[in-house]
């Protein structure tokens, strides 16, 4: 009787406690993500909109404002929309051919297939080698004088091409790089995708005749249209920003003028590359954000038209 | 049918072909490479430039470096993303549906664009040419609390939590006791492939530390663009700083295959 009163004061206590558990250990668990995004991808984004509207270099402490200079300067820069073309070019050559491959071979796993396995991991392969390896490797590959692949080309009656050399041809090499590493991670996630549709309706398709790529195009890009989409806007965004391929092209293909001008003639030097130099060769913080930020404008740009082209072109096929 | 075969034999052979022949560069003297037609297989030299690897950068450093940065890293993400998936997938909370959400559109936001304030920052918390630059900002990110999260709804039976409740256990022994066990097979295969691509990670390790105390891909891009084109140099620290990697995927493909199909359907 008499640990009665104690009891119930404890039971409150505990009861209050519960109710915190409840309530608020969800938040506290969610925290973590959102604190470090915040802090490590939030605010540098932001922080770099203040930036650019300054004077701001490593060597000195003040950071006069100077409004939208950086801006003005950066639209007169030829080398700035040499570096937005082979963006845009190196983009479109490595993304297009790609995704096309990449859906292609998904159709062709997509069916009891021995070998399942050897054959995913081995499209998964180049994913896992790193850039860095990547580019050393087709570095040696696409050489000019003792390169395999002009080795190869020249049975066909080709003279070697000096694949770091040109405009088009040091695109189509990074291309093939950017090519070589995402074409089979991408295939594996359309396949995932493919493998939600209903058997049924292959089945139905080829009772009533379809041919193979018929189905494709009838039947399973329809059904995926949604995993099509976000690859594509997935893809778009890492394209725009490429950097680390023609930053080691450049410095493992033994180019002059520094690794960081993508070539001595900046052949090939992407956005991304174009505000490393600024920013981590030239210390120019100020005018490095400021191409950030057009670099920014410009990935939500080119990833809203490539969304509304894909979900227009998909109604189009059905 | 045969078709098929086909294709898919000559797409392995080139996915394979590259890292193949890396390793026949790697085990070649330089004056090899200059022959036409350019040598297709192995030679006895690999050990040798394997050890000029180590002569030439602090390879040793960096290997070791990669090893506590990428660990740290994977232990870290399982961690807190299973934490968080648990939390977005059974617990009943406000805001749950919109904070899952923003989760999944921070993966769309171009975060390279903020690297000059991050290195700014870094400078500022004196963490530049340390470890620390690569870690923390690393802990947890949006795709392992999604992964988590599409699997914990899935994989984990709500009568488990109740039964859990029912015996007075707090949110946190439930978390312990009844979360971790289930999420197990899906965090191991987010803990690989973290440590892959954090083992991968190039440009933010290049623009935050310096030569003298590199991760291994730092490493192997100052082998790399010496002003000397000494290729074989450049093939055997990659043979050595990827061809682990590679091994490690090819013996558990088949899992992480799965974990990355299985992330995909929901996206």
């Amino acid at each position: 009787m008499s640990s009665l009163p104690l009891a119930v004061p404890r039971r409150r206590r505990r009861s209050v406690r519960h109710t915190l558990d409840v309530r608020v250990s969800p938040y506290a668990y969610v925290a973590p993500f959102f604190l470090l995004f915040c802090a490590f991808g939030l605010f540098p984004l932001i922080y770099t909109a203040w930036v650019s509207l300054h004077d701001w270099t490593l060597l000195s402490d003040e950071h006069t404002f100077v409004g939208a200079k950086n801006f003005g300067t950066l639209l007169a820069d030829g080398y700035f929309w040499n570096a937005t073309f082979n963006t845009l070019s190196i983009g479109v050559l490595s993304t297009a051919p790609q995704l096309l491959l990449a859906i292609w071979l998904a159709h062709l796993l997509n069916r009891r297939l021995r070998f399942q396995t050897l054959f995913r991991v081995s499209l998964l392969l180049p994913n896992v080698t790193s850039v860095v390896a990547v580019v050393v490797i087709f570095s040696q590959l696409f050489g000019r004088d003792f390169g395999v692949i002009n080795w190869v080309l020249s049975w066909f009656g080709a003279g070697s091409v000096d694949w770091a050399a040109g405009t088009a041809s040091s695109h189509i090499a990074l291309s093939v790089m950017i090519m070589w590493r995402w074409t089979g991670y991408n295939a594996l996630i359309f396949l995932a995708a493919m493998q939600a549709v209903p058997r049924e309706l292959y089945e139905a398709a080829t009772l009533d005749g379809a041919s193979n790529f018929t189905q494709l195009r009838r039947i399973t890009i329809p059904m995926i249209r949604p995993t099509i989409i976000f690859v594509v806007i997935v893809s778009t965004i890492g394209a725009m920003q490429i950097i680390a391929e023609p930053l080691l092209f450049g410095a493992s293909s033994g180019a002059g003028g520094g690794a960081a001008s993508g070539g001595p003639d900046r052949q090939y030097q992407t956005l991304a590359l174009f505000v490393y130099e600024q920013g981590f060769t030239k210390f120019d913080f100020g005018y490095a954000s400021a191409a950030s930020w057009l670099m920014f404008l410009a990935v939500v740009l080119v990833a809203g038209v490539n969304f509304l082209i894909t979900r227009r072109v998909k109604g189009g096929l059905v | 049918m045969r078709l098929r075969y086909l294709t898919l034999t000559a797409v392995a052979f080139f996915s394979a072909f590259p890292l193949y022949y890396s390793v026949v560069v790697a085990s070649r003297h330089n004056s090899a490479l200059a022959q036409v037609p350019p040598p297709l297989w192995p030679g006895g030299n690999f050990f040798a430039n394997v050890s000029r690897v180590f002569d030439t950068v602090p390879f040793g450093l960096a290997l070791l470096n990669s090893v506590i940065v990428a660990g740290a890293i994977a232990v870290a993400v399982m961690f807190f993303s299973t934490l968080a998936g648990f939390a977005f997938a059974k617990l009943r909370f406000r805001g749950r549906n919109v904070m899952l959400l923003i989760t999944v559109a921070t993966m769309m936001v171009p975060a390279q664009l903020g690297i000059i304030p991050l290195y700014l920052l870094m400078v500022k918390l004196e963490w530049t040419g340390t470890m620390y630059a690569l870690v923390v900002p690393a802990l947890v990110n949006a795709f392992g609390v999604f992964f988590m999260t599409q699997y914990l709804s899935r994989a984990l039976p709500t009568e488990l939590l109740e039964a859990g409740r029912v015996d007075g256990c707090t949110t946190w022994r439930l978390f312990w006791h009844v979360v971790v066990p289930v999420a197990r097979p899906a965090a191991s295969v987010l803990g690989m492939l973290t440590f892959m691509s954090a083992w991968n990670d190039y440009f933010w390790p290049l623009v935050v530390l310096t030569p003298e105390n590199p991760t291994v891909q730092v490493a192997l891009s100052t082998l790399a663009s010496g002003y000397v084109n000494d290729y074989v140099l450049g093939l055997a620290g990659t043979a050595v700083g990827t061809l682990p990697l590679v091994l490690v995927f090819v013996l558990f493909g088949k899992q992480i295959i799965g974990g990355i199909m299985q992330g995909a359907v929901k996206g």
